[in-house]
């Protein structure tokens, strides 16, 4: 795609871009920190319609954030139960109605493909808020982001990621993503979260680097990052599969003991308890300034799609 | 064709007769094509039968139906080895062998009951896109979701 390839580009999966879009991305993410406190008036006659068919705190609240900060207007809802929906209006009408208000669309869906489905639609461009398991991709471009702002570089990296590799969307939009560099992944999970069939073909089919662990014990003093998720417990068909997973991991500072001293841990957040609130007050925990990041990135993102680059 | 053979079924006059379908898998081809045998035309079936090339092999004969290619190219799902003969006024007048093609539309239900694809009330329709032709691999454009030879005969009602 390369530059100017933003431009009017719908964002369903980090697999529509490149490595060269990723920089590209940074580098206006850079400039865009600038302006996460105070205003950059150039996207004033635009609209940006959220539509956040599941809860979501920190992408729709970023999102909304991204887009008054550079001067433009939000739409949307948050949950079904005050619009259309609830009448038994379908995605698709939805979408059609958003499409003819606003110049871009934001959707998170509980269902897999949603988003993909909505592009399909909509001629204005869609940004995949995450759909059910499947993508998080803008998620992915924070987290990418951070770790570029952490160690300026993201190649020769050693990174773990702990939890919920089943279900959690983050977990695929991120290896996805890190399929563009070269790290080394450790993978580590509970037995029956370990990563589903499509994301370890799709790791072998990129020659990726990892290994699988369900103790992060085992891996910790080798890693450069920690990436933390949930267990989604929303996304288990059966809660008594969830009863038997639930509080199986923990970061805690005896787990740090063993780290790296420049270990960065990440988590996309919300969390429940598998990070312990000790480990908040440690140079290691950069979940908050990753959450914080996420206007900037968006900023930079919104600019892209609705503006170009110059 | 053996004068035995013969025996079994006569020869058709307008028609599709797909040969060279692995043993046992006529009745799954059939379904593939959306034939259920209630639309009244003339449907010939030979199941486990000899053949030179796969050891035994199963035949279907269709008359009086137009099939296109893509349409015949879908058996290649199910029966990579198949050949097709184009029938008209009692001659061969094609014959080719069938080729999974690149993208499969509508056919085949996605077993992820969270794809959007399964949603009654949205317009859309499923669409597969072939990764692998041996061992078949096909993953859901929406979804991601890997589907083989045996979640095609379970969406196909045959397995």
């Amino acid at each position: 795609m390369g530059l100017l390839g933003w431009f009017n580009h719908d964002v369903i999966t980090v697999l529509d871009f490149n490595r060269e879009d990723f920089e590209v991305l940074f580098s206006e993410a850079v400039n865009m920190e600038k302006y996460a406190k105070s205003r950059l008036d150039i996207l004033n006659d635009k609209v940006l319609a959220l539509a956040f068919f599941e809860p979501s705190t920190r992408t729709r609240l970023s999102f909304e954030t991204a887009m008054l900060r550079l001067g433009g207007r939000v739409i949307g809802f948050s949950g079904t139960e005050a619009t259309s929906m609830a009448k038994g209006e379908n995605l698709a009408d939805t979408i059609r109605m958003l499409d003819s208000y606003a110049n871009a669309i934001v959707i998170r869906h509980s269902l897999e493909g949603a988003a993909k489905f909505a592009a399909e639609i909509a001629e204005s461009p869609v940004i995949n808020a995450g759909d059910g398991s499947q993508n998080h991709p803008t998620q992915a471009m924070l987290d990418l982001y951070t770790i570029w702002r952490e160690f300026n570089i993201i190649d020769g990296l050693s990174i773990g990621i702990l939890g919920d590799l089943k279900y959690a969307r983050v977990v695929n939009s991120l290896v996805q993503a890190l399929s563009y560099y070269k790290v080394k992944l450790h993978l580590i999970s509970p037995e029956l979260l370990k990563p589903r069939r499509e994301l370890l073909e799709f790791m072998n089919s990129r020659g990726m680097v990892y290994d699988w662990t369900d103790d992060p014990h085992n891996v910790i003093g080798d890693l450069d990052v920690l990436y933390v998720v949930r267990i989604q417990r929303e996304r288990f068909p059966d809660p008594i599969e969830y009863e038997r997973v639930k509080g199986a991991y923990r970061v805690d500072l005896k787990l740090l003991s063993r780290a790296k001293p420049n270990l960065v841990i990440l988590h996309p957040l919300p969390r429940v308890d598998e990070v312990d609130f000790t480990v908040d007050n440690t140079h290691y925990a950069k979940y908050f300034r990753q959450a914080g990041l996420g206007v900037p990135l968006r900023m930079a993102l919104l600019k892209l799609i609705l503006k170009g680059g110059d | 064709m053996s004068s035995k053979k013969e025996l079994i079924i006569s020869k058709i006059r307008d028609g599709v007769v797909i040969d060279h379908i692995p043993a046992g898998r006529a009745l799954v081809v059939l379904r593939l094509l959306g034939i259920s045998g209630r639309e009244g035309f003339r449907v010939a079936l030979v199941m486990n039968v000899e053949s030179r090339k796969l050891g035994t092999k199963d035949i279907v004969k269709i008359e009086g139906r137009e099939l296109t290619k893509d349409e015949l190219n879908l058996v290649a799902l199910v029966a990579p080895t198949a050949t097709v003969n184009i029938i008209r006024d009692y001659d061969v007048i094609s014959k080719f062998k069938v080729v999974v093609p690149e993208v499969i539309e509508g056919l085949i239900k996605c077993k992820n009951p969270r794809c959007i694809t399964n949603q009654q009330r949205e317009p859309i329709r499923s669409r597969f896109r072939v990764v692998s032709r041996d061992p078949l691999k096909i993953v859901c454009e929406y979804c991601g979701t890997i589907h083989e030879l045996n979640d095609i005969e379970k969406s196909l009602g045959v397995s």
